[in-house]
């Protein structure tokens, strides 16, 4: 049984579970008939041209894990961003682990999106936000059927959340290949700021293949810094489907850092409802090995006066491939649109390969709007005058790997954030000086 | 004079109405509308093909009927119905012309409105030109002068029956007769074209030329051109194009190969003018072109465009960098207006070693036209040191206009080094207010950064088609400039 046709058979059974007469119903309904229709996506379509996921979808899934399963804080605790205080929410197998997590209703709501979809006091809120600017494509839907349970972040107005919340999805590898589709929903109110930090972590050497949906809303003024971190085991796939809507003023910038995984995904929308927002997409991707991954980003800029700023830098080491789709589209509506598109990429070996398509549809006259786009080495000069000073070439090599990535890392807010990052990076070249320069 | 505003502009360039519009009442052999294997043959019947060219047809027309037309095209229109079309339409009098005396006068008038006197560029452009009416080929020039150096230059229907061994060898080469749907339908029923051979060593001394115009109601026009360069040849080729003003959609699909050999040199450049549909976006012509260009060892391809007609155009004129050190150029001018489409860019693919590409693309959008470029610049894993640079500017004029970028990149070789770059903008506030300061009226501001924009391309055509070419800008430009 190929997969498409082992969820849908398991929908029937998940169905059961579910409220008859409940407005989500009707949603997963709907979702799961899109699904069907238009099943997974192929090469054939343009936005997947690049990337296909035949490979991913021949393993034997398991959609449920049978048991719970526990973990060791020792274990794990490595994958936590353990310097400092954070708030956390860990799933281990798409199961909520209250003994690793430290959630809060303190002012703020941090908890299970399953708790906010059960509750009658959430309703109103979940009837606002819930799957309101997600995309209604084959893998979201699929995600809206199926999914239960993730994060549930709601900052209230004027408030300021005072420490980062970690959101992290282990898989312990009990089962033989599993997938997860976990879902999140961030709503963040007017004046209010907050920081967010995101991983999926594979803990064995078995395949996991994830579809995670995450929607954000932020609202007038709001300030929604979010870090991804994707680090994860060889076996382990991801697919990411991001949706943020932004109403006036305010600011959003998400930083994805793509080091690990088999093949990733990552599906970043954003939405300016508002004047005057500004959003920020940047991304450093190292790979090696056969590594895949494909960045697919969407700036919406719908009203006028708004700003938008991506940098994506890529080094593709060994037979890896990088894929950068990223689009702009201006309407007519939005004048004095200021879009900033930038995409630079390394070859560091003859098998690597990069395919590049940044797209700019420009319908208003009055727009700043531009792209660039480079694939290219290491500077030879540079390597040479580093190597006179003795330094070996390898650490040359990571040096200026590093101060090509450097422009991303910058932006960084989370100063411990930052010097984990370094460290993978620094891992993942394959040197063992720290960047603290 | 009052003050001319960008608005103005707009206006002027929304009620500018196309300046080639006129239809020549000339006698015309038209076959039926329709296709079928019957046409096809009596299309080579008439072209007085040998066998082979039939059946290569036929092949052409077979695989033809098994494709789908495109869709992925930014661009929206009725999709023509080819069955109603007429596949082949020569100017009635069939006589062969030797000298310019014996053709129709009226034809001649024709091309003397259209401002390419045959007489005036035989003397002072020293331009020889192949001129395709309605899809046959009714006049070389200078013919003579150029055999005297071994060069060939005539319609390919005569070189067809003439050097049928060149024609044989290289036809479908570059562009397969199945390469894509539109491709194959010209490989089937094109009715003429130009064909030049450059033989070695040799440095074409004078521009090439090739006018295309449709004329008669209810045709298409499928013309083909083969170019081919051998080793260490040089030669410049020109082709421009226009159209009557008609209320229905006329088709023209033409396909261009050029064959750069070893050394060789082809520098082609096209003024493209076809008809573009009225003020409300009716009539027009449906310009799906096929161009592609192979380069040998050190051989280069230098395509140089100016998009300023049809109603939809749906052009990628490509070079295969397939030898090592050859180089592929691109430059390209399109302007939109009222409800034209553009779907335009190039693909550079490199496969040799050392290759090097530049790719310079200007896009002007007004009215309510779309604009897009679609390029490709693909590096393979042998393709070592390869090295490309794209530009493509956009330039709107009002927010009715949409100008949009697609360009695909594929590397796959490490030492590949590529750069893109892509810019939208409109003619800045702070630039007119520069100029106005300095004395220079908003008219002759607008004008001067139009040009400015454009000039990068401009340059690279020859000195007698960047006359005509900035004749043809004159359209976005008129009332601008002083």
């Amino acid at each position: 049984m190929n997969l498409k046709n082992k969820l849908l058979s398991s929908y029937l059974a998940f169905e059961d579970h579910l409220e008859e007469d409940s407005p989500i119903h009707d949603l997963k309904s709907k979702a799961i008939k899109i699904f069907e229709t238009e099943g997974f996506p192929t090469r054939k379509q343009e936005e997947w041209k690049y990337t296909s996921l035949n490979s991913l979808l021949k393993a034997d899934y398991s959609l449920a894990p049978r048991q719970e399963n526990s973990l060791e804080v020792k274990d794990v605790r490595k994958f936590f961003l353990h310097d400092i205080d954070t708030y956390k929410i860990v799933f281990v197998d798409g199961v909520y682990s209250s003994f690793l997590s430290e959630t809060t209703h303190d002012k703020i709501d941090v908890c299970l999106l399953s708790a906010a979809l059960s509750k009658p006091k959430y309703r109103p809120v979940i009837e606002t936000y819930f799957n309101k600017v997600a995309k209604e494509d084959s893998l979201t839907s699929l995600n809206t059927a199926f999914a239960r349970e993730g994060a549930y972040i709601y900052i209230p107005k004027h408030r300021e959340v005072e420490k980062p919340i970690e959101v992290i999805n282990f898989s312990t590898g009990n089962e033989a290949a599993l997938m997860l589709q976990p879902r999140n929903l961030i709503i963040v109110g007017e004046n209010a700021h907050v920081q967010i930090i995101e991983r999926h972590q594979s803990l064995s050497k078995n395949a996991v293949l994830t579809n995670s949906v995450t929607e954000i809303f932020a609202e007038k003024r709001a300030f929604v810094d979010y870090y991804k971190i994707q680090n994860d085991e060889v076996t382990a796939s991801l697919i990411d489907n991001t949706y943020i809507a932004q109403e006036d003023q305010s600011n959003c910038r998400v930083h994805t850092f793509s080091f690990g995984g088999n093949m990733t995904r990552n599906n970043l929308n954003f939405y300016q409802n508002g004047e005057r927002c500004d959003s920020t997409l940047k991304g450093i991707t190292i790979l090696e090995g056969k590594q895949h991954v494909d960045h697919n980003t969407l700036v919406h800029h719908i009203e006028p006066n708004c700003e938008s700023h991506q940098d994506y830098k890529g080094i593709f080491g060994d037979a890896s491939t990088g894929v950068f789709n990223g689009k702009v589209i201006v309407e007519k509506e939005a004048q004095k649109t200021d879009a900033f598109q930038q995409n630079n990429n390394i070859l560091i070996d003859d098998k690597a390969t990069i395919n590049a398509k940044p797209q700019l549809e420009i319908f208003a006259d009055d727009v700043k709007c531009s792209h660039g786009c480079t694939i290219g080495q290491l500077n030879e000069e540079a390597m040479f005058y580093l190597r006179t000073r003795g330094i070996p070439e390898k650490e040359a090599q990571a040096l200026l790997m590093y101060a090509f990535a450097n422009n991303v890392l910058e932006s960084v807010k989370i100063p411990e954030l930052k010097k984990r990052i370094n460290k993978l990076i620094a891992t993942k070249i394959g040197v063992s000086m720290g960047f603290d320069l | 004079m009052g003050k001319f505003t960008e608005d103005d502009l707009k206006k002027e360039l929304e009620t500018k109405e196309y300046e080639y519009g006129f239809y020549t009442d000339i006698d015309s052999d038209t076959f039926p509308a329709g296709l079928n294997e019957d046409i096809v043959r009596a299309i080579s019947v008439k072209k007085e093909e040998p066998e082979w060219m039939t059946e290569w047809r036929l092949e052409a027309f077979r695989h033809w009927q098994e494709m789908e037309e495109p869709d992925w095209a930014n661009v929206t229109y009725k999709k023509p119905d080819f069955q109603a079309i007429s596949y082949y339409s020569a100017p009635a009098k069939k006589p062969k012309y030797n000298s310019l005396d014996e053709v129709d006068p009226e034809l001649l008038d024709t091309f003397n409105r259209l401002g390419i006197s045959l007489e005036e560029q035989k003397r002072l452009a020293g331009v020889a030109v192949d001129i395709v009416m309605d899809s046959v080929s009714v006049a070389t020039t200078f013919k003579e002068t150029l055999a005297e150096k071994g060069i060939i230059f005539c319609s390919i229907s005569e070189a067809i029956r003439e050097h049928p061994e060149l024609v044989k060898k290289y036809i479908g080469t570059v562009v397969p007769k199945r390469d894509n749907f539109y491709a194959a339908l010209n490989s089937a029923v094109f009715s003429d074209g130009s064909f030049c051979y450059i033989p070695k060593g040799v440095r074409c001394p004078m521009e090439l030329s090739t006018y295309f115009r449709i004329n008669q109601a209810g045709t298409g026009q499928f013309e083909r051109t083969l170019v081919i360069a051998d080793e260490g040849s040089y030669v410049s080729y020109l082709e421009g194009c226009t159209a009557p003003s008609r209320d229905e959609n006329q088709l023209h699909a033409a396909v261009v190969e050029l064959i750069a050999l070893d050394d060789a040199e082809i520098k082609y450049s096209t003024v493209q003018n076809w008809f573009p549909g009225d003020k409300e976006g009716k009539g027009g012509v449906f310009n799906f072109v096929t161009k592609r260009g192979l380069c040998e060892k050190n051989a280069k391809i230098s395509w140089t465009q100016v998009e300023t007609g049809s109603a939809v155009t749906w052009k990628y004129p490509s070079c295969v960098l397939k030898g090592d050190n050859s180089i592929g150029e691109f430059y390209s001018i399109a302007v939109t207006n009222n409800f034209q489409q553009a779907d335009t860019g190039t693909k550079m693919i490199h496969l040799g070693k050392n290759t090097r590409s530049t790719i310079i693309s200007k896009g002007i959008s007004a009215g309510r036209s779309q604009n897009s470029y679609r390029g490709l610049v693909k590096v393979s894993p042998r393709a070592k040191n390869a090295r490309n640079f794209s530009q493509c500017d956009s330039l709107l004029m009002g927010n009715k206009c949409g100008a949009h970028t697609f360009p695909y990149i594929e590397a796959h070789n490490k030492t590949a080094q590529i750069e893109h770059e892509a810019t939208t903008s409109k003619i800045g506030e702070d630039q007119i207010f520069y100029c106005n300061q300095r004395g220079i009226d908003t008219e002759k501001a607008i004008a001067l950064i139009v040009n400015g924009f454009s000039k990068e391309v401009l340059n690279k055509l020859p000195m007698e088609f960047a006359v005509e070419a900035q004749k043809l800008l004159e359209i976005s430009l008129e009332g601008s400039v002083g």
